[in-house]
């Protein structure tokens, strides 16, 4: 601090090094790595666990759960009927964000087809349409036939499928991951 | 008095170092004829100021939590003393944000304002307009209603498109597998703390750069920009004809500032804040999710890609926009600065205003979506007392054909108008068509019984202009 004039000036270094000089540089090259290793070290201690916390959610799996969406009466053979479930297993302040719809078909006595709502094109809910056995998504003009397949529209793929199962004549549905079109 | 407030501001500014500090930023020279063109910039800090301070305001009273932001919301707009009105600026101060930061970029393009040495201000800009665009998004989200949820949905299945890490991205977007209660927490903390930090930071490189490399002068046809001259050229005409920034350039800031401010506060006051729709509920699926209008032309954009090219468009598009817009500046670096020697600038600035212009009229009309509101259609266009016409005018609708067609201005836009479809096609054509489908009709063979096809077509057939004319029965 108070013998400044030890410091030479280090844009002009003299001609010839002293011993002094090279062991200033050293010094100063050496104080320059730690200082920089002590910060990055700092950085990655709360750095790492900040990410890891942030990116959580990609690495938690999550059990699909049947969840009973009514009793096996409630649905006449051959309608199609919007179903509400819940997610599994939701986080206690999701809200009313936990739920989730499904269209339902009773296809025979103990046989149902559960479509998800969500359009394969980009997510919109898509509605069905009994008169003319037709889901339409209000969104990018995608269209679905009545078995799911792809009628008309920008959607790349069918409706995704839920599992459905009927035990004890109530009629259950696999509720699992929302289903997120991956292909380009 | 005078005296005494003299010497408290001359001790604090002794320990303070203000004027020091900001002085020569405030006093430095700018070219005496950068004029009403140079406004934009400043605006869109105004802009900005007013969101952060809006958005402060905002976050006293909202509840970022999946279940209640909805409530809170609503308490917002309707109890709470100048909720709406807070509500309302944010709303319109962003929207003030979007078309600043067009008409800023706009005008710097068409100036050649991005060449030597500003190439870095150019990019530190375009990065702080992806920033914009980003926090109008997230903060359409954070309006916690139906059509938040679902556009939380849409990104996640775009997110999802991405190859390879597509499945992670969309997981992310959503917080976990499905919408749930980390969803809106996520897009709060990105909303309100990670975008707008980075943008301080932005927005302080981007001011420094001003500093730095000075405001461009005004571009005269054959007077291009030569690297190895034009610093000591722009430097020797400042000495020479420069006005100090404050201020002398300033006041026009002010002015535009404060006109784009009362702007704001007469939209806020006039129109109030978009409505709540719905509440956030995923399974209520009479929804019809659509942006907001800074981003309803991507909406058009999504629904009109050819279905091939879609992947393509949707990622790698916004990546190849994206990187010619940070690199402009490096590829054109030098030259003529002025439009009239760069007439191509003017036919992209053109054509980017046309190609949103119209892309947003569509997105606002959206004929891609079928009218879920179709009423039955009146006997006073039906004008037949036919039992068969009659008949297929009512399976018209039950069947849903007038959610997708028009007849006399009822029903949708997605297929085609079938007004005067009597006039254009035969009886056949008709039973074709309905049976098998085609383009982006479905088929209805296996939905109609071969008596309805027959009432359907009687009714089509009815459809003819000289029937049309003619007075009702």
């Amino acid at each position: 601090m108070n013998d400044t004039t030890h410091t030479p000036d280090p844009h002009r270094p003299p001609e010839v090094p002293t011993r002094e000089m090279e062991a200033l540089i050293s010094r100063r090259r050496f104080l320059t790595r730690v200082s920089l290793g002590l910060a990055g070290i700092s950085a990655a201690i709360i750095g790492v666990p900040a990410t890891a916390f942030v990116l959580a959610p990609l690495l938690h799996k999550v059990a699909d759960t049947w969840r009973t969406v009514g009793r096996k009466d409630d649905f006449v053979l051959g309608e199609t009927v919007s179903v509400v479930f819940e997610d599994p297993s939701p986080l206690p302040w999701a809200g009313v964000t936990a739920r989730a719809a499904a269209w339902l078909r009773r296809v025979s006595d103990d046989e149902f087809i559960a479509f998800s709502a969500t359009c394969t094109h980009l997510g919109c809910p898509v509605r069905w349409m009994p008169g003319a056995n037709l889901f339409l998504c209000p969104c990018h003009g995608g269209v679905y036939y009545g078995d799911g397949s792809v009628a008309a529209g920008p959607p790349p793929h069918p409706l995704f499928r839920y599992d459905v199962r009927v035990v004890d004549d109530d009629v259950q549905i696999k509720a699992t991951a929302l289903p997120i079109t991956t292909s380009l | 008095m005078k005296r005494w407030s003299v010497a408290v501001w001359r001790w604090l500014d002794d320990r303070l170092g203000l004027v020091d500090l900001f002085g020569p930023s405030l006093k430095h020279l700018v070219p005496r004829d950068a004029t009403w063109w140079y406004v934009f910039g400043s605006a869109t800090l105004v802009a900005f100021i007013i969101q952060v301070v809006t958005g402060v305001a905002l976050a006293f009273s909202y509840v970022p939590s999946s279940a209640q932001a909805f409530d809170t919301l609503v308490f917002i707009s309707e109890e709470a003393p100048f909720g709406a009105f807070m509500r309302g600026l944010h709303y319109y101060g962003a929207s003030a944000m979007v078309l600043m930061v067009g008409a800023h970029m706009a005008q710097t393009f068409l100036f050649g304002a991005y060449k030597f040495p500003r190439e870095m201000t150019w990019s530190t800009g375009a990065l702080l307009l992806l920033f914009t665009l980003i926090m109008g998004f997230t903060g359409q989200l954070l309006r916690w209603d139906q059509t938040a949820a679902w556009s939380v949905v849409v990104a996640a299945q775009q997110a999802g498109r991405v190859p390879l890490i597509g499945g992670w991205l969309a997981q992310f977007i959503l917080g976990g597998t499905t919408l749930g209660g980390a969803t809106l927490s996520r897009f709060f903390a990105i909303h309100v703390f990670v975008i707008p930090g980075i943008m301080f930071a932005f927005i302080g490189l981007h001011l420094w750069l001003v500093l730095r490399h000075g405001i461009s002068d005004p571009p005269k046809p054959g007077k291009p920009v030569n690297p190895a001259t034009y610093r000591q050229e722009y430097n020797e005409e400042l000495k020479r004809t420069g006005v100090p920034f404050w201020p002398d350039g300033a006041w026009r800031d002010f002015v535009f500032g404060t006109t784009m401010v009362l702007a704001i506060v007469m939209a806020a006051i006039v129109w109030g804040p978009p409505p709540i729709e719905k509440p956030p509920d995923p399974s209520i699926l009479e929804a019809d999710p659509r942006p907001d209008w800074y981003l309803l032309w991507y909406f058009a954009v999504l629904a009109m890609i050819p279905e091939r090219l879609e992947g393509v468009v949707m990622i790698l598009g916004p990546v190849l926009i994206g990187f010619v817009i940070l690199l402009a500046p490096i590829i054109g670096h030098k030259g003529e600065r002025h439009w009239t020697k760069r007439p191509w600038s003017i036919g992209v600035v053109t054509m980017v205003v046309v190609m949103i212009a119209t892309l947003w009229i569509a997105g606002a009309r959206a004929p891609w979506s079928p009218n879920f509101e179709a009423e039955p259609l009146p006997a006073g266009i039906v004008k037949s007392d036919n039992r068969l016409v009659v008949e297929g005018a009512r399976l018209f609708h039950e069947r849903a054909c007038l959610n997708c067609h028009l007849i006399s201005g009822y029903g949708g836009r997605r297929g085609p108008d079938l007004t005067f479809v009597g006039d254009r096609l035969t009886e056949m054509d008709m039973i074709i068509r309905i049976v098998n489908g085609g383009g982006n009709m479905p088929a209805y063979g296996n939905t109609l019984r071969p008596d309805e096809v027959d009432a359907l077509v009687a009714f089509m057939k009815t459809r003819r202009r000289a029937e049309a004319l003619a007075p009702a029965k």
